[in-house]
């Protein structure tokens, strides 16, 4: 971990590597895409709309995992101070909260020929993720409030640890109410088990959305230190006058 | 250690009690949000009283919350909280007292207001106990986790808006618990598990938030 800290290094190893991330990306994509879009069968029940499965599902596990990836990056700049966990942190949040919010437009999407309504609370999961973008925004404008980036940043790895405890407390909650208030016109998403021949795109779509997050990742943690240098020697201009 | 905790809780409770505002803005809010809801909704009984438990934990959570941006501020910005910060006590253990300061002289109080104003929303009698039950469990709750917004906000200008986005996720195992409390006991489950985790999410905010205020206000303190 120690050898990847330090900036220079870490935008060395990034240039480098950033192309081929891409071209895995593209290559992930297209394979992904093809095969979600043309070689898997229709669902029995859910007939071609099961499609949107191959778009949503990878969108809500990549929700999740930016939200432990971003708790993770803060307990290594909580304990370690290494100021580019911070800005590793900072630049997931606003990925996570559109993968977040991509899953919610196509949960939604798929709601409304399944379940009849755009928006079942009566879904746990649903709900949860719902929650979990709003974590998202209290986390973002935390660091969008406070001006002084060492300040934003001690106060929003907080924000960040207090957050990932209390998204397991929320997602258990919602799940004892939801079984308090199970309407009975909920339909069990996609079935008890999944189909070998859909299952392959579904894990070839959820790698291209992870190679998609490495690579906007990476590049916008190479924006935030080209932003911080930018403001450092601002300051640095201003001092010397 | 003991006194310095005992001293420091009488010293915000002398303060808020001195200042006022505080706790009778809180009540005002509840007050209004009690008559304003039947309005809105129509005078139907049944209705109201099947939506009364819901209404007035929300109404209780939400006159916590405009309460919290103040919390740490005004401590913050006289200087009493560097002080306290180089003190001997640790510094968690100064958060904690103002923290249970603030459940003693606002949500506390809220707490056992609250559930009498029911029956302006026609709520079943037999259902009051187990509210005042419930509410008392949780305003501590309510409070500690309030407290974590008010440390996070404690140096900015116009903390408000910042306060309940942070806050209110916080709050929703607590009202979901709290109100599973309250309307179980219509059904034939009884309101006893409920409650119980309604207790444990009370005692895993009291182990978090101390931490977390005293991380978030040295910040500012630096």
């Amino acid at each position: 971990m120690q050898q990847f800290a330090n900036p220079a290094r870490f935008l060395k190893i990034a240039n480098a590597s950033l192309p081929y991330i891409w071209a895995i990306t593209a290559i992930l994509f297209v394979i992904g895409l093809y095969g979600a879009l043309v070689t898997t069968p229709p669902d029995y029940q859910q007939g071609e709309t099961v499609r949107i499965m191959y778009v949503h599902v990878p969108a809500a596990w990549l929700g999740l995992f930016i939200y432990c990836l971003m708790g993770f990056f803060s307990a290594i700049a909580f304990i370690y101070r290494h100021p580019l966990a911070d800005v590793a942190a900072k630049t997931a949040a606003p990925l996570g909260a559109v993968f977040c919010f991509l899953a919610l437009v196509t949960g939604s999407f798929w709601g409304k020929p399944m379940w009849g309504t755009w928006w079942a609370w009566g879904d746990a999961r649903l709900t949860s993720m719902f929650i979990l973008l709003l974590f998202y925004l209290g986390y973002m404008s935390v660091w969008s409030s406070i001006d002084e980036p060492s300040r934003a940043a001690a106060i929003a790895r907080i924000v960040a640890l207090v957050g990932v405890i209390n998204v397991f407390v929320v997602k258990f909650s919602v799940n004892w109410w939801n079984s308090l208030h199970q309407p009975a016109s909920v339909i069990k998403l996609g079935g008890p088990s999944i189909d070998k021949s859909m299952l392959w795109a579904l894990l070839v779509m959820a790698l291209a959305y992870t190679f998609l997050f490495l690579a906007l990742h990476l590049v916008s943690m190479r924006t935030e230190i080209a932003a911080r240098k930018l403001r450092n020697a601002r300051l640095a201009e201003i001092g010397n006058r | 250690m003991l006194q310095q905790v005992s001293a420091l809780i009488t010293r915000d409770i002398a303060l808020a009690r001195r200042q006022g505002g505080g706790l009778g803005a809180a009540f005002g809010f509840i007050l209004s949000v009690m008559v304003l809801i039947p309005l809105a909704i129509g005078p139907d009984q049944i209705l109201l009283s099947k939506l009364a438990p819901g209404m007035m934990w929300l109404a209780l959570l939400l006159s916590v919350l405009l309460t919290a941006d103040r919390m740490f501020q005004q401590d913050f910005e006289d200087g009493s909280l560097d002080i306290l910060a180089m003190g001997k006590l640790p510094f968690e253990v100064v958060t904690l007292a103002k923290a249970l300061a603030h459940w003693i002289t606002v949500s506390l109080p809220l707490a056992i207001i609250t559930p009498p104003l029911g029956l302006l929303m026609s709520i079943d009698v037999s259902q009051l106990p187990i509210l005042f039950v419930s509410m008392i469990c949780g305003s501590l709750a309510l409070s500690l986790l309030a407290a974590i917004g008010g440390a996070i906000t404690a140096g900015l200008r116009r903390g408000g808006l910042l306060v309940s986005l942070l806050v209110l996720p916080l709050y929703v195992p607590v009202l979901i618990f709290g109100v599973a409390a309250c309307t179980a006991n219509l059904g034939a489950s009884s309101s006893t598990p409920a409650l119980i985790v309604l207790c444990s999410i009370t005692l895993m905010s009291l182990v978090i938030s101390p931490w977390a205020c005293a991380a978030a206000l040295k910040a500012y303190l630096r």
